[in-house]
């Protein structure tokens, strides 16, 4: 029934969801007995006050399930023609055109609540790690405990150069320029943020990648506690009370723009024969090196690679809480992601993408249960590692040109 | 001059002497063969060679480079193709992906293009399939290109090996039991596509194999290796009617 809707008709559907809770959600929630919107599908109203249950779930199914699955439907064929018009132009505007799209809606979305924006912005960020450790554990297929470490040296990095360029602070200083300049330069800070990260994965590369084993994940393991009781003892960067007042230029459509290039450069990088290399020598490494691939420089490069992503996305975590603290990156950061890139499913960009918005959401969702958030998540890891080893969606290429072209209808459904 | 030229490798795997003074010259478009029992070190000769193990003692050069203690993707780079003797493949890639792969070292597009797909990135990818789709079809497996290669039949398994070892564009080829685990039908396949590489594409090429069929065939030369040296070297019928290579290796019809 909606197996020919492109995704341009998807996305106009969830635009046209989002938009009619814009409109209509407060009033519908009222009349259906909520005190004000479901501001994450309902989920924490349900967990809280079980009397609203059938109201929220009623809630949700007219607002989102309805409205899309009806525009999709209805849209369709013009959806399609759109799509196949789109595709004659040149391949980037027409991705724009569906980037453009999603953004808009979640915009919308997220308008709703701050609560919305920052579990938005966190969401996006976590897509960002998950995927830069995918490349390793996933696409490499060595094991590296080291990204919370990366993620810290990356937020440290990124935010010791914003507050002391643009911030009267007191540990650093008056700033050096005006800070009207911060969202300009915030690109470069990131930047800096990664490269920060990729220098301290050199510095576990450089040991670990001499021999094959086991030696990556104890030496990355011990990396990310040097890193976390490093930044402790570092008064300068505040040590443990951590480091705050970094600039406010973390917005939606930045973190949103970022990831959407760390999407689009991963993925360039495992398509094309160099980042297959890394497969090559996950699944064989003798025979890659007699195929003429030069193994260590792979793994260095796609180790580096990753780390400076997971650097950035740590830039931009600092400057989306606008307060940074070692703590934030411990055991529970590398359990949280570990559990993203294998719930999602190894070796595949939709995995990761799926992965962490799943537990993300999910995480947020379950905040009510306190305490048993933490039993039932795992409980869902082990269930789906029983059933599905590999992950929800794994070895899958993520083909952009098939995903916004338009669907045909099938024969057998005509 | 002789395209590989090996003298007096040794090697030792630990207080094990694998390899003992270890002579080789191949000239180009020349088809040696190497036998022996199981165990007398036949691929250790190879994985020396090529660059996966170093030797202790001895020389090697290559097209007039000494290659000892080069990495094996230089090696492989510098024009020294293989096959293993258990299938190494990617169990996860394509056949097509396979032959690509073997082009890494000839990829000027650099980590640039690989992040931003440029256009010279995607000429070049462009190139590389074409020219691996070529190979494919040469191999008479251009129909398995977009199939994971753990899906196709053992004999085709062996051709993707073969066709990604062409793809580094190899002076040489070492072919380690091309025919190991063959049904009499794909190893007359088989050896009708070493033929027809041998004659297409100019190679030198260096088997080991335990066919005395295939030896007497395809060889020009063999060398008998025995517990780590070469007892007999010369034609296929030499070697065959050689007594010390009848009683190591072939072994006598009982007569009583």
């Amino acid at each position: 029934m909606f197996s020919h809707v492109p995704l341009l008709g998807w996305l106009l559907g969830a635009a046209i969801a989002v938009s009619l809770e814009h409109f209509l959600g407060t009033s519908l929630a009222l009349a259906l007995g909520l005190p004000k919107i479901p501001v994450l599908f309902g989920f924490v109203i349900m967990l809280k006050k079980p009397v609203l249950i059938p109201g929220a779930i009623l809630y949700v199914l007219l607002i989102y399930f309805l409205s899309i699955g009806v525009t999709a439907r209805l849209s369709a064929s013009p959806a399609n023609r759109l799509a196949a018009k789109l595709l004659s132009l040149p391949p980037w505007f027409s991705v724009a055109v569906h980037l453009g799209l999603l953004y808009a809606t979640l915009h919308m979305w997220s308008g709703m609540s701050a609560y919305r924006v920052i579990t938005l912005k966190l969401t996006l960020i976590a897509v960002m790690v998950t995927l830069s450790l995918n490349v390793i554990n996933g696409y490499m297929g060595e094991f590296s405990c080291s990204h919370p470490g990366f993620m810290a040296l990356g937020a440290y990095g990124a935010s010791v150069f914003t507050v002391v360029l643009f911030v009267n602070d007191r540990l650093f200083g008056p700033s050096l320029l005006p800070a009207a300049l911060a969202p300009f330069m915030f690109p470069v800070a990131l930047i800096v943020g990664g490269m920060v990260a990729a220098l301290g994965a050199l510095a576990i590369a450089i040991p670990s990648f001499k021999t094959r084993g086991d030696y990556l994940a104890i030496i990355s393991l011990a990396f990310m506690f040097i890193v976390k009781s490093m930044i402790e003892n570092l008064e300068v960067v505040g040590g443990p009370r951590g480091l705050s007042s970094q600039p406010d230029c973390a917005n939606l459509p930045t973190v949103f723009l970022w990831t959407v290039a760390c999407v689009w450069i991963i993925n360039n990088f495992v398509r094309s024969t160099l980042g297959k290399a890394l497969n090559a020598v996950r699944d064989e490494e003798t025979a890659a090196s007699a195929m003429t691939v030069n193994t260590r420089r792979t793994k260095m490069v796609a180790f580096l690679f990753g780390a400076f992503w997971a650097g950035v996305a740590g830039g931009l975590f600092a400057h989306v809480l606008r307060y940074v603290n070692p703590s934030t990156f411990g055991i529970q950061k590398l359990a949280e992601v570990l559990a993203m890139v294998y719930f999602g499913g190894l070796n595949s960009v939709y995995g990761s993408i799926v992965g962490a918005v799943g537990l993300s959401l999910l995480s947020e969702a379950l905040r009510p249960l306190e305490i048993l958030k933490w039993i039932i998540i795992p409980l869902l890891l082990i269930l789906l590692m029983i059933f599905r080893p590999t992950g929800l969606i794994a070895f899958k290429e993520f083909n952009v040109k098939n995903l916004i072209a338009p669907k045909q209808k099938r024969e057998e459904e005509m | 001059m002789a395209l590989l030229r090996v003298e007096k490798m040794g090697h030792d795997f630990g207080g094990l002497r694998a390899v003992n003074n270890y002579n080789l010259e191949v000239e180009s478009t020349q088809v040696r063969g190497l036998i022996g029992p199981n165990g007398a070190g036949k691929t250790t000769v190879f994985d020396l060679i090529s660059g996966i193990y170093s030797p202790t003692e001895g020389s090697i050069v290559l097209d007039g480079k000494s290659i000892v203690g080069l990495q094996p993707h230089q090696i492989a780079a510098m024009g020294l193709g293989r096959t293993f003797q258990n299938l190494r493949l990617w169990r996860h890639m394509t056949v097509l992906e396979h032959v690509k792969m073997a082009r890494y070292s000839k990829i000027s597009y650099g980590l640039i293009g690989a992040f931003f797909g440029t256009p010279r990135r995607k000429r070049e990818e462009e190139e590389i399939e074409e020219k691996a789709r070529g190979l494919l079809d040469l191999m008479g497996i251009g129909r398995f290109a977009d199939q994971v290669v753990v899906n196709l039949p053992y004999g085709a398994q062996r051709r993707v090996e073969l066709a990604r070892a062409l793809a580094t564009e190899p002076k040489i080829l070492f072919l380690d039991e091309p025919t190991a685990g063959m049904n009499p039908e794909e190893l007359v396949q088989m050896m009708e596509i070493i033929r027809l590489i041998h004659k297409e594409l100019g190679l030198s090429i260096f088997l080991i194999e335990h066919r005395m069929k295939m030896v007497m065939e395809l060889c020009e030369i063999v060398q008998a290796l025995v517990f780590g040296e070469v007892i007999a070297e010369g034609t296929p019928e030499e070697i065959q009617n050689d007594s010390k290579v009848i009683d190591a290796y072939l072994g006598r019809e009982a007569v009583h």
